[in-house]
């Protein structure tokens, strides 16, 4: 049995396509059987950026309404072979998205995959809450900014109880991913810093991704970034976070900083 | 000059972080439905209402969420036939 993942925020553009995108791939490099689906239904993106657009065909809803089957929707990634892709529908209304219709297509994906990776739209609406509501891990993330941490406030709440697991009285495995992380700021007291936002959220951390032309990048080639450069440093985040959703007890570093002086004193546990 | 305003500039960080905490302390107070000062805003107006016309125009109602204190202040303008209209009002009942 696959495990759900579930990447979310509440508020939107902080990174989840991103992420889910990049977390996803960065399992299937490590030869695990990777979905991601998309639960943006009305306004997908994950199609473009895994650069899969060209090829969506059936969707998530269609599988719902059965007017394709769970394969035919499936898109194979064509540079990881063991990466698939459930794109959301464009043209549909989101509420389509059914819950009994979800349930049973996650259950179908939790057989056949090792990580069901499910990204989250942003708010806190249908989408949102049903995209969460079947996970066994939730990684909520976070830009080290105002408005996000209360969001992700918000969102940590809803993972705490409108949740299967939160409704069984099981306890929700919560992570934080920090993005768009800029230590230089930080450090000058400009932009919260990993601390504040680990104090106030009181999650454990994933990882830190750094603010990263990057991640731009390689949304424009239609790329994962953890594809598009594995050797750069959001990618290198991406990896050590992926590490340690697998249970690695690696410690979480600030990417770029100076390890020379720095380093050291901001060395981090992990999760 | 603009060396100056660097060391000048206070960091704005600390003040982000301050702000997070204490409005988030009573967030999730209120999620689980025990914010004490909308509680006790909503009852005072029905209390008021009660006893006169309330003009919306008329009531000021300012909360401030601190970190130890919440503080409510409710000013209610009474005109002056608001009073002997209640007063009428009860001798007739």
């Amino acid at each position: 049995m696959g495990k759900v993942i579930v990447v979310t925020s509440g508020k939107g553009g902080v990174g989840k396509t991103t992420s889910s995108a990049a977390l996803g791939a960065a399992l299937a490099q490590n030869g695990e059987k990777v979905v991601v689906v998309d639960f943006d239904v009305g306004l997908r993106n994950l199609d473009l950026v895994m650069g899969a657009e060209r090829r969506v065909v059936y969707d998530l809803v269609n599988v719902i309404q059965g007017e394709a089957k769970l394969p035919q929707a499936l898109i194979r990634d064509k540079r990881v072979e063991t990466l698939y892709l459930l794109p959301a529908s464009q043209t549909r209304d989101k509420d389509n998205l059914t819950p009994e219709g979800v349930e049973k297509v996650i259950a179908a994906l939790k057989k056949a995959f090792d990580w069901v990776i499910c990204d989250s739209p942003a708010g806190i609406e249908r989408g949102a809450t049903l995209a969460m509501r079947h996970a066994d891990i939730a990684i909520v993330v976070t830009n080290p900014e105002v408005s996000s941490v209360r969001d992700s406030d918000r969102i940590i709440g809803l993972l705490d109880s409108k949740t299967l697991k939160a409704e069984n009285g099981e306890r929700m495995e919560k992570h934080l991913l920090l993005t768009r992380y800029d230590p230089a700021r930080a450090e000058r007291g400009d932009m919260l810093k990993v601390d504040d936002v680990l104090e106030i959220l009181s999650i454990p951390l994933l990882g830190i991704i750094p603010e990263s032309m990057d991640v731009l990048r390689a949304s424009n080639l239609g790329s994962p970034v953890t594809l598009a450069d594995e050797g750069s440093a959001p990618s290198r985040a991406y990896f050590d976070a992926v590490r340690r959703l697998k249970g690695e007890a690696l410690p979480v570093t600030v990417p770029g900083e100076r390890r020379s002086f720095f380093g050291k004193l901001f060395g981090r546990k992990a999760a | 000059m603009n060396l100056f305003r660097f060391f000048s500039k206070t960091q704005s960080a600390p003040a982000a972080r301050e702000r997070l905490q204490v409005l988030l302390a009573h967030e999730r107070a209120s999620a689980g439905g025990s914010d004490l000062v909308a509680k006790l805003k909503d009852e005072i107006l029905r209390v008021i209402s009660r006893h006169m016309q309330i003009d919306q125009d008329k009531v000021s109602v300012k909360m401030e969420r601190g970190e130890q204190v919440s503080t409510l202040a409710v000013d209610v303008e009474i005109p002056f036939n608001a009073a002997k209209a209640a007063a009428g009002r009860k001798k007739a009942a």
